[in-house]
């Protein structure tokens, strides 16, 4: 019953890892087994967001070559016992794995984990088309800009031809102020545009950028970011759970700002 | 400050929504330029045969349109064939 979930985007940068880690964290929290496969050969960098860059002896790589068995190149979380992560090599490039040995080592995972996550890389060449291969499902990530959506619409089309059951959206560093003075697209905006299911917005937070400084995923705790990658982990496992109010988080003064502009 | 700025321009929400929207549906469409090119090379033929048309100001391009039915916009390929002359007789 393990579902295996690749988190993509296509445009770099718009927070693919950060939400790989947050919500492969969420879910260990939730109790669930979960294994996080960082598929960005060459360019590895999910280990230094879950703070266990220092913990790495075997990788991908290395165990789809036979250099080792996979438990050997899993890596246990500092926290959570039951939370995993396989790093990707970082001196090899994306043409070292198949699809097929990508699918091969999910369907050996599946029977130890609940939830395999998969980071996917920027782009739509190899290392996507190996991310996606073994994947049940996909969380797409973007921000609310032409061009992250635009990339975000491609990937849809390309997941929807390689019939993945399931695609949720995820609208990435939204910022309030701006949306409300009409400077952004709203959560609406883009989900209208994109037409696929909304499974969670998440606020720019620089509490975010502390916790990646610090390799230790912030889900959870007490920011809005925190909460909204908790409440995307509960609609992962199918449990309904209302949207966070952003809109009405603002400051006693903004409110004031805005009283002043509409007279 | 804000006042006079409101009227002067749309907002740039707004200005990326719809420039996004025009964006995807020739992505979707999967229409390359050569292809569009192909398009109208034959449409000016076929039309050429009834019409003297301005081959110079033709146009074409993929839009979206309100749809006669219920179901919103829909894209559209909507070409602007400007008539020199219409042959009379044969």
């Amino acid at each position: 019953m393990s579902e295996v979930i690749v988190i993509t985007s296509g445009k770099g940068g718009v927070g693919k890892t950060t939400t790989t880690a947050n919500v492969g964290t969420g879910l260990a929290q939730l109790n669930k087994k979960v294994v996080l496969i960082d598929t960005d050969i060459g360019l590895r960098n999910l280990d230094v967001v879950m703070g266990l860059e220092n913990r790495i002896v075997y990788n991908l790589v290395d165990v789809v070559e036979g250099n080792c068995r996979i438990k050997q190149a899993l890596i246990k979380d500092k926290k959570y016992p039951e939370l995993y992560l396989l790093p990707s090599a970082q001196t090899r490039d994306k043409t070292a794995v198949t699809p097929e040995q990508m699918q091969a080592l999910i369907e050996e995972l599946r029977q130890d984990f609940d939830y395999i996550l998969l980071d996917c890389p920027a782009g739509i060449e190899q290392g996507f088309k190996n991310a996606i291969a073994g994947a049940d499902r996909a969380l797409v990530v973007t921000t609310p800009e032409v061009s992250a959506i635009r990339d975000a619409d491609r990937i849809i089309g390309m997941l929807e031809a390689n019939e993945l059951k399931r695609i949720d959206l995820i609208v990435n560093r939204l910022r309030m102020d701006m949306v409300k003075r009409g400077d952004m697209m709203n959560v609406a905006d883009v989900c209208d545009i994109l037409a696929v299911n909304l499974i969670g917005a998440v606020p720019d937070d620089e509490h975010i950028v502390i916790s990646t400084n610090q390799g230790e995923p912030l889900v959870g705790s007490d920011c809005l970011a925190g909460k909204a990658y908790e409440n995307i982990c509960h609609r992962i496992l199918g449990e309904e759970v209302p949207f966070l109010d952003l809109e009405g988080k603002a400051g006693v003064f903004s409110k004031l700002k805005d009283l002043f502009r509409k007279n | 400050m804000g006042l006079f700025e409101l009227f002067k321009k749309k907002n740039s929400g707004d200005v990326a929504k719809d420039r996004l929207k025009l964006l995807l549906v020739s992505d979707r469409a999967n229409c390359s330029p050569e292809m569009m090119e192909q398009i109208k090379n034959e449409i000016i033929q076929v039309i050429s045969k009834y019409m003297d048309i301005d081959t110079e100001g033709l146009d074409i391009q993929i839009t979206q349109t309100e749809s006669e039915g219920s179901n919103g916009t829909v894209p559209a390929l909507f070409a602007n064939i400007p008539i020199k002359d219409i042959h009379h007789g044969k």
